[in-house]
């Protein structure tokens, strides 16, 4: 916005000269007026006219090379306090181009009030009610949600045709093939870890030989599906909700409505079943991988050959253990899969919707997986 | 209003874009005047994004140069391609507010990174450039309470902040009705018109054209380049290429090699 052509020399700097007559004073800017210097000229000026008493204050456009909408804001604010002061305050010899930056400043829109105040932060107690509304409100959309899962499933069940194997089989690569190398090495440093504070433990009383044992009971029983299962929230769990809820905001989940398909059934049925098949594979996998670091550690500090860590492994697992594991391990990847794509269809428009409710899907797929987890344990133990 | 043609702001010379092996335009050439509305047309998938993209220094070239105030922005390093964006302001198609934001915390962005004006000073002007745009009052929606006209005068309000020397603006009319799009094409002449602001337009939108367009580039696939240049009555009028009077014409190129199968 120069309001000289660029060729014509504008020095980069900014000129006041004062000139004072029988108290009124007039004031000749020079060079270039703008946002870059506007502090530092509004404030020459405003000095320039505090200095003494005045009749009137005339600004001086001739020699004005650049101004912009800002400056020229400026100084119609100037304008106001001065006549405020009952100080006549003239704007001389403006060239067309400053007379249309002028002409860009609406009193009107200075003085609009804002249509709408800024809300009030919440009080403490409005707060707490607010979340415990909040939660349950949560909870009864989840449990909708399952309902309308399971019917999907049902659906899908009934007309296999309907599934979209595709998509299955991209879900799986992405949460099970994509996933096996983290899940190894978290599984294998668990593991390893175990062995070794648990060699530290029972080296004392020279229980060394439970080593084995204590690791692969360990893994199979709790570690193997809940690790697996935090692992398998965190990568897809997030990514579900993350792409379901861009989803929305790109208005691809209307078009799929308007189009008569079933967003659950085509967006939620191949994700959560695809989590189903790969959890549990997931999870012998990370439970070998345990065993397999707590072998490491059995080889190299409690001096037991393969062959013994491998029998004592085997000798301490049950077929029921696995059997229950598996079992946990598909109902964690259903909860993940369910609360992924749930939370994913909560979000309503933009980019920050889409990061509260992906942060939620990890928070409360873990949140569950430990509930259910707690649950599961009291129950086999009953069973058995 | 006619062109300076005397004083170019932006030269673009000899610029080539390609993604991988496919040329997106090669060896164009042109000048942007001070004060002038420059409108880019052509058909979808000419490359008029991509070179508005390179010119708002988004996007690298594949070769050719793009001159600033005798800077080529196309080779800078990030921190003079930044000077380079303080003096320009885009409109994106959507309007690209920021969505977590106010549309007053939208417009005070820039001016609170890139000047150091007390809050008061910084309220008015935003006050200022709301009113500039007719959103005066609006200051505490967010951007999904307004409609799309009101999303993109919202977003020329942050785009003109910091007083730009040029704006660019993609696809301007682009999903807007025609009373809405307007108004938006009278903002765009008076803001002009009374800011001297250099426009550069991409566009689809035959009547805009003609109401804002001091001279249009009209960009071709088929000739990975420019194949007009001009007032867009002058082009709608005294044009003998094909693929520009189809274009102003709207009418579909005849293709002398298509053959037809009736149905008697």
């Amino acid at each position: 916005m120069t309001t000289t052509p660029a060729q014509k020399k504008c020095p980069e700097y900014y000129e006041i000269d004062a000139e004072l007559e029988d108290l009124n004073l007039t004031l000749y800017l020079v060079g270039e007026f703008g946002l870059k210097n506007l502090t530092a000229f509004e404030r020459d000026i405003r000095q320039e006219i505090s200095r003494q008493k005045l009749n009137s204050v005339t600004i001086d456009f001739s020699k004005v090379c650049y101004l912009d909408s800002a400056a020229a804001l400026a100084l119609l604010q100037m304008e106001k306090d001065t006549n405020y002061q009952e100080i006549k305050f003239l704007l001389v010899n403006l060239s067309d181009e400053s007379k249309g930056i002028f002409s860009v400043i609406h009193e009107n829109a200075l003085m609009q009030r804002s249509f709408r105040d800024l809300p009030d932060k919440d009080s403490f107690i409005r707060k707490i009610g607010q979340s415990s509304s909040d939660i349950a409100g949560d909870f009864a959309k989840f449990i909708t949600f399952i309902g309308e899962l399971i019917v999907a499933m049902a659906y899908m069940i009934r007309h296999p045709e309907t599934l979209r194997g595709k998509d299955v089989f991209f879900y799986v690569q992405r949460a099970g093939v994509d996933g096996l190398p983290i899940v190894a090495l978290i599984g294998a440093l668990i593991g390893l870890i175990i062995a070794f504070m648990s060699y530290l433990q029972l080296k004392m009383i020279g229980a060394n030989i439970y080593v084995p044992a204590l690791v692969s009971f360990a893994m199979i029983k709790e570690l193997g599906p809940i690790m697996t299962a935090i692992l398998v929230a965190g990568r897809s769990g997030s990514s579900f909700a993350a792409e379901i809820g861009t989803m929305v905001v790109n208005e691809e989940v209307d078009a799929l409505h308007t189009m008569g398909f079933d967003p659950i059934r085509f967006l939620a049925v191949p994700k959560v079943l695809a989590t189903i098949i790969v959890v549990p594979i997931l999870t012998v996998y990370a439970d070998f991988f345990g065993i397999f670091g707590g072998m490491i550690i059995g080889v190299t500090s409690l001096d037991l050959t393969i062959k013994t860590y491998i029998s004592q492994s085997i000798k301490s697992i049950q077929v029921f253990d696995i059997i229950t594991s598996l079992i946990k391990a598909g109902v964690f990847a259903a909860l993940i899969a369910a609360v992924g794509c749930q939370k994913g269809f909560q979000v309503r428009s933009g980019a920050q919707d889409v990061g509260k409710f992906t942060t939620s899907a990890v928070v409360t797929a873990i949140f569950l997986i430990v509930v259910t987890d707690s649950i599961f344990a009291i129950m086999f133990y009953y069973i058995k | 209003m006619d062109v300076e043609k005397t004083n170019p702001v932006i030269v673009v010379k000899n610029l080539t874009a390609r993604f991988g092996d496919n040329v997106v335009f090669e060896d164009v050439s042109f000048e942007v005047c001070k004060g002038e509305i420059l409108v880019i047309v052509g058909a979808s998938g000419c490359g008029k994004s991509t070179l508005l993209k390179i010119m708002i220094g988004l996007n690298k070239p594949f070769s050719g140069q793009i001159l600033y105030q005798g800077m080529d922005i196309t080779s800078v390093e990030e921190k003079e391609l930044n000077l380079y964006r303080q003096n320009i302001g885009v409109l994106f198609q959507s309007g690209a507010l920021f969505s977590s934001m106010t549309i007053k915390e939208n417009i005070e962005l820039p001016l609170q990174e890139y000047t150091d004006l007390d809050p008061v000073m910084i309220d008015t002007i935003i006050k200022m450039k709301l009113g500039m745009v007719n959103l005066a009052g609006y200051e505490n929606y967010s951007p999904a309470e307004l409609s799309g006209g009101m999303k993109k005068r919202a977003g020329i309000a942050r785009a003109m902040a910091l007083d730009p020397q040029v704006l660019f603006f993609d696809e301007l009319s682009a999903g807007l009705d025609p009373v809405t799009a307007a108004e938006l094409d009278d903002l765009i002449i008076k803001t002009n018109e009374a800011l001297g602001t250099t426009m550069v337009i991409v566009t689809h939108e035959l009547e805009s054209i003609y109401k804002i367009a001091h001279r249009v580039l009209m960009l071709d696939k088929e000739a990975k380049g420019i194949v007009a240049e001009g007032k867009p009555q002058d082009l709608k009028k005294n044009a003998t290429d094909p693929r520009v009077t189809s274009f102003f014409l709207r009418q579909k190129p005849v293709d002398p090699g298509e053959k037809r199968f009736y149905v008697k």
